[in-house]
């Protein structure tokens, strides 16, 4: 069952590729925009690169947040979707799983390569892929709170953003934590372990918050 | 003894029903039992809670007061058992704009359980009236195809009540008819269905209940 929902979602932002990548592109060009303003700076660079990436990772994860259910509430599959026998918090885990194969993942891909434009050596390159791909999971599962409780709100946009981000700040302290400590000689696991442990709370209960979120927004 | 036998063919009851919507109440203490077979037709003015209603009964609106019972159970404690005896459609479609007919038909079917082959879609569709556009995007249909993409589940569906909002809105004559033969064949089959919907179906059944909600 959950993977008829996975299957359902990742045709359907196949279908609909250009947003897709848009959320790619706004990454690339946020964290493009940085060397560019800063100039030729390598040492800068390389201190503000950890928090540049992860910072923009998580402002191209707001654009694509606001599609999680809200294409399926307009036209009535999410009611459908509810009144499925499997329990919702799987449905749940289902579309938040697609989702961070289809905005989450391109990002991460994407980052080694972004990243060289920040002179990072080879193995902190290696450290900032590892940590967004521990941390992006925790960006859809919490995400998928937020979109869920902002469901069929005006000006929904602003408010998951306002929701959302303070709840990821342990996922950039980590995250970018991490990557810093490569930059000065510092081992990077304490940080990729804390991270890992965040993800895998968020996956325990950001699946039934949206579940029950969901149900208050569909009231 | 007869009183007690019509009591347990009842297999949805709800009693003293109550609905309030922001800060309106749209009906209240609202009785209903539907034995096996009976066509429920629901009539009532704009707003009038005919939506709620079904809304309430498929369990997706909790109630204000009151509950709904089907087979001696409340709803809202049967949960997933419930729902695989139900089929509600919409005023929305619930079909995907980016997914061809034979796609949404059977992901929806997939999702609940029920999972058919490609063939078996692109018969179900030809029943419908849809057959040569089964591989086009919805988008590209009209409202009305599009209607029939969402009720073309009803006839691969195996439950026993169904909730219909508006079913014929949008359909053209041909389309009322088979909506009234599908309804028609279930209700024979011993089937359920509650309808919201002003027009006459001209089912040939005795057991029609109207509900008429007055605000």
């Amino acid at each position: 069952m959950l993977r008829w929902i996975v299957w359902r979602d990742l045709m359907l932002a196949w279908r609909r590729r250009a947003d897709m990548l848009s959320t790619v592109f706004f990454f690339v060009i946020v964290v493009s925009l940085f060397p560019l303003g800063i100039g030729p700076e390598s040492q800068l660079l390389r201190t503000i690169a950890p928090g540049v990436v992860w910072v923009a990772a998580l402002l191209a994860s707001m654009l694509s947040l606001g599609r999680m259910f809200a294409n399926d509430y307009q036209d009535g599959t999410l009611e459908q979707l509810l009144l499925t026998p499997q329990p919702l918090f799987l449905v749940v885990l289902g579309k938040t799983l697609a989702h961070w194969i289809v905005a989450e993942l391109p990002l991460v891909l994407v980052a080694p390569l972004v990243g060289v434009q920040f002179d990072l050596s080879r193995g902190t390159l290696l450290i900032l892929f590892a940590s967004l791909l521990i941390g992006t999971p925790v960006l859809s599962l919490i995400g998928s709170v937020g979109a869920a409780l902002t469901l069929g709100l005006r000006g929904g946009g602003v408010l998951i953003s306002i929701l959302v981000l303070p709840l990821y700040i342990p996922a950039l302290i980590f995250g970018s934590g991490a990557v810093t400590a490569t930059i000065i000689g510092m081992s990077a696991a304490p940080h990729l372990y804390l991270l890992g442990a965040f993800a895998i709370v968020s996956l325990l209960f950001s699946p039934w918050a949206a579940a029950a979120a969901l149900r208050i927004s569909l009231d | 003894m007869l009183q007690l036998r019509r009591r347990t063919n009842n297999i949805l009851e709800v009693s003293k029903l109550g609905c309030v919507r922001g800060d309106r109440r749209l009906f209240s203490g609202l009785d209903l039992s539907v034995s096996p077979g009976t066509f429920v037709q629901l009539t009532g003015s704009n707003g009038s809670g005919k939506t709620s209603l079904l809304r309430i009964l498929c369990g997706l609106l909790a109630p204000a007061e009151g509950q709904v019972k089907w087979e001696g159970a409340n709803i809202r404690s049967l949960g997933e058992e419930y729902v695989t005896a139900v089929t509600y459609l919409g005023h929305r479609h619930g079909v995907k704009d980016e997914f061809t007919a034979i796609e949404n038909l059977r992901i929806s079917n997939a999702l609940n359980g029920v999972e058919i082959s490609k063939e078996r879609a692109r018969a179900v569709l030809k029943e419908m009236g849809l057959a040569g556009r089964e591989s086009l995007p919805a988008r590209l249909l009209s409202e009305g195809q599009r209607r029939r993409v969402g009720l073309a589940r009803l006839l691969v569906c195996n439950t026993k009540l169904w909730l219909l909002d508006e079913v014929t809105t949008s359909l053209d004559k041909g389309a009322v008819a088979l909506v009234r033969s599908l309804i028609q064949n279930h209700l024979t089959g011993g089937g359920i269905a509650i309808v919201a919907t002003h027009q006459d179906l001209e089912l040939s059944t005795d057991r029609i209940q109207r509900l008429e909600l007055t605000t």
